[in-house]
């Protein structure tokens, strides 16, 4: 074998099976980092979602989320916060804080819970352990009607990624697969559109989609979010590989142009599509701009919405917005799970060219 | 899936095979075209129309029946400048240190954003343990909505953040990352690259699934090495899928605006103010509402990103149609 | 009651047009929360809607960017909702509804003659909005610094300069990171800077920044020489809001200037971690010590169906036990002069808390009339932007003092135009 020189020469796909080579250390040393730098945020994000919100503004941060233990002091209704006391008599012994003012403090020991002893504050060092605060997930069923929205985000988001995917794959076929007068007209108006985000149009959007009458409609985020030109551009650039004389033998049998579409065409784009769907998936599932000024009523909610809805002018609340954020992450976490290995029995492996 | 699919499929095909001897094959194109026309006009295509008519009226009024024609005066305010590149002798300063912040931006981002989603698609095709894991991990940021992921890096790099809290610990001492324009700068391409890489990843996967794996087989049996296969086969192959991918790329780095305004605001001062933001400021969130000279800033930045996407695809032509 | 909206929504949905007409009494409350507000309206308008049959009252809780942002566009073209909690009082007053002819304005006048004229502007000068969430911005002290530092706390009547030279020799004795901090907000360097001298409305009542360049000077000067904590203000970008509570809680700012809204967060959070204490506004070379108010309120629209029902429940809400039950279950200040002069027990709270709450509710006196006019102003939100923003600018050394203050006049003459 000739001399193998960079990761990707190795890694083209073309190499035999043998011992690992250095360029596998090195690839597998870039994925590993790859999962540092990728993933870890992410779990910081779902342990942070069981932080209550006095650990969540604790400088510096810490790794898993802790609170501060209670003892239960006979003669108290109410646990009391346990500290450990560094100094003085009481050193080394876990005592019950009863009050604290102004640098002092008044403990007792559950040994001798009638003992109160007054120290100074800087004496004590309080007891914590790891606990997760659940609550910040209990509460948000408790609080309010979460499958609604869910529902909701679920059918925008299927409506949608359904309606663009079958929209945006006529018309790469139509602009990959066919001579026609216009063809670079429209490709143009393709690419123009790409050009002006959502954001900049917000307002002439919204005029439009109240004078169509889709104003705190479902249909009103789901119509607009079908119309993204990325999936039209991305599509028939991968359209342009698949050979034609597919589909000149596909015609000799007479097949119907649309049963070339919906029966070569798109199962030999399904890398392709697959890799539109979960961008779609994802684009609606996370829109927030839009559905925020179409949708004000909270049985129209996506979860989105609901989740921003924890944002105050003054404050937020962290903990509830946090614990919302992961449950919306999850159900998009494990379409993209299921879909993603979709993209790798594409053409190479069911055997077609 | 597939029972709603297919007789959907064979629905949708009684009228389409009418329409296909009634026009012609080549003709049919329109028929394919004209939902996607549709739903374009409406939503993509009408609103930037409207937007000429906002760029050239003006005054705070939502409603374009109650807005006065003022011709170009918003375009004439945005591009009245002592010196282009000085934005402090403009009268909108702050558009023109969005533009030159976002010039820089897209430079900077569309590189790093192209070569590291190449270089991790490359691998994640080749012949590794745990493939789809790892396509996964690299992929799992794109989940994320923008204003969770500068949620994140907010943590990580505040005053006393995760990383400063590292730095202060390996004894190295921290940086105050976020008061320093050219960190807030620099962090804010990383984490633009770091949230969007896994997209970019994802496309470059596809295409070169779709390299019939042949070739590299014809190609070591001619002995050819790894870096000239790249270079000779995967590359040439894997061209309109590039350049789908700089082209969006590059146009989505000049739309940046979420997850940088919700992670710095754009500060420090206007270090990382990039144009969308200024349009979105102007336009909606700010007080009072300047529609006319928002749709006028997004009409420039649309007009230039024409000029420069068409001489990307001019410049691949051959690639494109090949 | 339930299953009806939702079942008409559904129709409504299926067949692309908007719900809304469909039932006669129908009441949409677009609420944002800062804490519980709107869980303690939904359960108190309950009443109402107990008292009045067939009236149903949805309060539909959004983030607080769609009341900034959406809803005035969603007004402009008529899909607004009956009523809405807001916080640009002024600046939405075209599209309100004057209450007058179905409450009782002299009760009103009685009741809330301090900030009925907030919701007014220009020659619509009715009675429309019910302000639910009074504020006040003002100092918190981290009474164990100094303390630990063994510095005496200046006492009434201390001046910004002596706090600073104070909270100074504080943070060098103790580990303190910072001697002061303000919110990155315009409303709140508002009250400040009239202590400076700032006039913010001429003569004939429009918006200036006359006034403003000592205080804008002091403050840069402080953000450069780290009296300030710089990150506050120099992180963000825009008209971004951002406050420096973590850091107080965290016991490393000394004085923390930002409002009555932050006790029940610092009660709950700092704990018996320090003592803290609320200490009202320092005062300025002028001689005023004042701070500036402000807050939320609730508004009905034009545009409803039902204008007298939506001003009976606005009523409703506005009468006296109702009021006082909202703001001690809510843990505002009250705007309802009678509540006030009673005093409010606030739920849920700390002695601690009813202090400092209290203390705040008593530093309404040392407003000043300016500050009061400033937030009835209805530009004063495009002013507040522009505050942030060039100041922010001067402070990361973009522009200095001058060029800032060029530009503050600049940009306040181009949102003139731009309202017009």
């Amino acid at each position: 074998m000739a001399d193998r020189s960079g990761v990707t020469g190795f890694l083209t796909a073309t190499r035999g099976r043998g011992r690992l080579h250095w360029t596998d250390w090195v690839s597998y040393g870039y994925l590993f980092l790859g999962v540092f730098l990728m993933f870890g945020p992410v779990v910081w994000l779902v342990l942070s979602s069981f932080k209550d919100q006095n650990e969540l503004d604790r400088f510096p941060p810490r790794f898993l989320p802790y609170a501060q233990e209670v003892l239960t002091v006979p003669g108290y209704d109410d646990p009391l916060p346990a500290f450990t006391v560094t100094e003085g008599d009481l050193a080394g012994q876990v005592v019950g804080q009863t009050r604290r003012a102004a640098g002092r403090a008044e403990v007792v020991s559950p040994d001798a819970p009638e003992d109160r002893v007054r120290l100074t504050t800087d004496m004590l060092q309080p007891v914590e352990g790891v606990a997760f605060a659940t609550d910040n997930y209990t509460q948000l069923f408790a609080r309010f009607d979460f499958l609604r929205y869910f529902w909701n985000s679920t059918f925008i988001t299927i409506a949608a990624t359904v309606i663009m995917l079958l929209v945006n794959a006529m018309a790469a076929f139509a602009l990959s697969k066919y001579q026609f007068r216009g063809r670079n007209a429209v490709l143009l108006i393709v690419i123009g559109t790409l050009m002006i985000p959502q954001t900049v149009v917000l307002v002439p959007l919204f005029l439009i989609v109240t004078k169509l009458g889709m104003f705190n409609s479902l249909w009103g985020v789901i119509i607009p979010g079908a119309a993204t030109p990325t999936g039209v551009f991305l599509l028939r650039q991968y359209m342009i590989t698949i050979p034609d004389e597919i589909l000149d033998a596909a015609r000799m049998d007479k097949a119907s142009e649309w049963k070339i579409f919906w029966r070569i065409i798109l199962p030999l784009s399904a890398p392709a599509i697959a890799v539109l769907a979960i961008l779609a998936i994802m684009w609606r599932w996370n829109d927030f701009l839009w559905p925020l000024i179409v949708l004000t009523r909270t049985e129209n909610f996506t979860l989105q919405l609901a989740l921003n809805s924890f944002q105050g002018e003054l404050q937020t609340d962290w903990p509830s917005l946090l614990a919302m954020t992961v449950l919306t992450l999850l159900p998009i976490a494990a379409v993209f799970m299921f879909l993603q290995k979709y993209i790798a029995t594409g053409i190479a492996s069911t055997g077609g060219k | 899936m597939l029972a709603v699919i297919t007789p959907l499929m064979r629905i949708i095909e009684i009228p389409m095979l009418a329409l296909q001897r009634l026009l012609g094959i080549n003709r049919l194109a329109w028929a394919f075209l004209l939902p996607n026309l549709i739903l374009f006009g409406l939503f993509a295509f009408l609103p930037v129309i409207l937007n000429v008519f906002y760029a050239t009226s003006g005054s705070d009024n939502v409603l374009l029946q109650n807005r006065p024609f003022v011709g170009g005066q918003n375009f004439g305010q945005l591009l009245d400048c002592g010196n282009y590149i000085d934005a402090n002798s403009c009268r909108e300063d702050k558009f023109w240190r969005a533009v030159w912040n976002t010039v820089t931006f897209v430079t900077l981002q569309a590189g790093f954003m192209v070569g590291f989603a190449l270089l991790t698609a490359v691998i994640l095709n080749g012949r590794i343990r745990a493939r789809g894991f790892f396509r996964s991990v690299f992929f799992f940021p794109v989940l994320l909505s923008p204003v969770v992921v500068a949620l994140i890096w907010k943590w990580i790099l505040q005053r006393e953040g995760v990383l400063n809290a590292f730095l202060d610990w390996t004894g190295l001492g921290g940086i105050n990352w976020l008061v320093d324009a050219q960190w807030a700068f620099g962090w804010s391409v990383f984490i633009s690259v770091w949230a969007h890489m896994g997209f970019y990843t994802l496309i470059l996967l596809a295409g070169l699934q779709a390299i019939p794996r042949d070739v590299y087989e014809a190609a070591t049996m001619d002995g050819a090495s790894g870096w000239r296969t790249f270079r000779r086969i995967t590359l040439p192959l894997l061209a309109p899928t590039m350049l789908v991918v700089l082209v969006l790329a590059l146009i989505r780095g000049v739309q940046t605006f979420d997850e940088i305004y919700a992670f710095t605001g754009g500060g420090p001062g206007t270090a990382t103010t990039f144009i969308i933001q200024y349009i979105y400021e102007r336009g909606f969130a700010g007080a009072p509402r300047l529609f006319g000279l928002a749709a006028a800033a997004s009409l420039l930045v649309a007009g230039v990103l024409v000029v420069l996407t068409l001489a990307q695809l001019w410049a691949n032509r051959r690639n494109v149609d090949g | 009651m339930r299953q009806t909206i939702l079942r008409t929504t559904a129709l409504a949905a299926g067949l692309g047009m908007t719900a809304g007409a469909a039932m006669a009494q129908d009441i949409r409350f677009q609420c944002y929360s800062d804490g519980n507000e709107c869980e303690v309206y939904d359960d108190l308008l309950s009443r109402f809607e107990a008292e009045n049959q067939g009236v149903n009252i949805t309060v539909d809780v959004v983030p607080y960017q769609a009341i900034l942002e959406n809803l005035p566009v969603q007004l402009a073209a008529g899909n607004g909702p009956d009523m809405a909690k807001v916080t640009d009082l002024g600046g939405l007053n075209q599209y309100y509804l004057d209450l007058a002819p179905y409450i009782d304005t002299a009760a009103w006048d009685e009741a809330f003659g301090n900030t009925l004229d907030w919701y007014r502007a220009g020659d619509r000068q009715g009675y429309y909005g019910l302000h639910t969430q009074l504020t006040i911005t003002g100092g918190f002290v981290n009474a164990t610094l100094f303390e630990q530092a063994g510095v005496e706390m200046p006492g009434e009547g201390a001046t910004w300069d002596d706090w600073a030279t104070a909270t100074k020799a504080v943070a060098e004795a103790t580990d303190a990171d910072f001697p002061m901090a303000v919110d990155r907000s315009g409303h709140r360097v508002a009250g400040p800077a009239i202590s400076y001298g700032a006039k913010f409305l001429d003569a004939e009542g429009k918006g200036t920044f006359d006034g403003f360049k000592p205080f804008a000077e002091q403050f840069v000067a402080w953000n450069e020489d780290g009296t300030m904590a710089r990150d506050v203000w120099a992180s963000q970008g825009g008209a971004t809001y951002a406050d420096a509570a973590q850091e107080f809680i965290n016991g490393e700012v000394v004085l923390y200037y930002s409002g009555s809204w932050q006790v029940a967060r610092l009660d709950e959070q700092v704990g018996d971690f320090f003592d803290w204490k609320v200490i009202g506004s320092p005062c300025g070379p002028t001689g005023e010590c004042t701070g500036m108010p402000g807050g939320a309120g609730i508004v009905g629209f034009e545009q409803t169906e039902h204008p007298e029902l939506v001003a009976k429940i606005i009523d409703f809400l506005a009468q006296k036990d109702i009021y006082a039950e909202a703001a001690a279950r809510t843990r505002n200040l009250p705007a309802h002069q009678g509540v006030a002069a009673e005093g409010v027990t606030f739920e849920d709270v700390t002695p601690a808390a009813q202090e400092a709450l209290s203390a705040f509710a008593a530093d309404l006196k040392n407003v000043s009339p300016t500050a009061f006019a400033y937030q009835g102003y209805a530009g004063n939100r495009a002013m507040f932007g522009i505050t942030v923003e060039r100041l922010s600018q001067a402070i990361v050394g973009e522009l200095t003092v001058d060029d800032a203050m060029t530009r503050m006049e600049d940009d306040l003459k181009a949102a003139a135009e731009g309202s017009q």
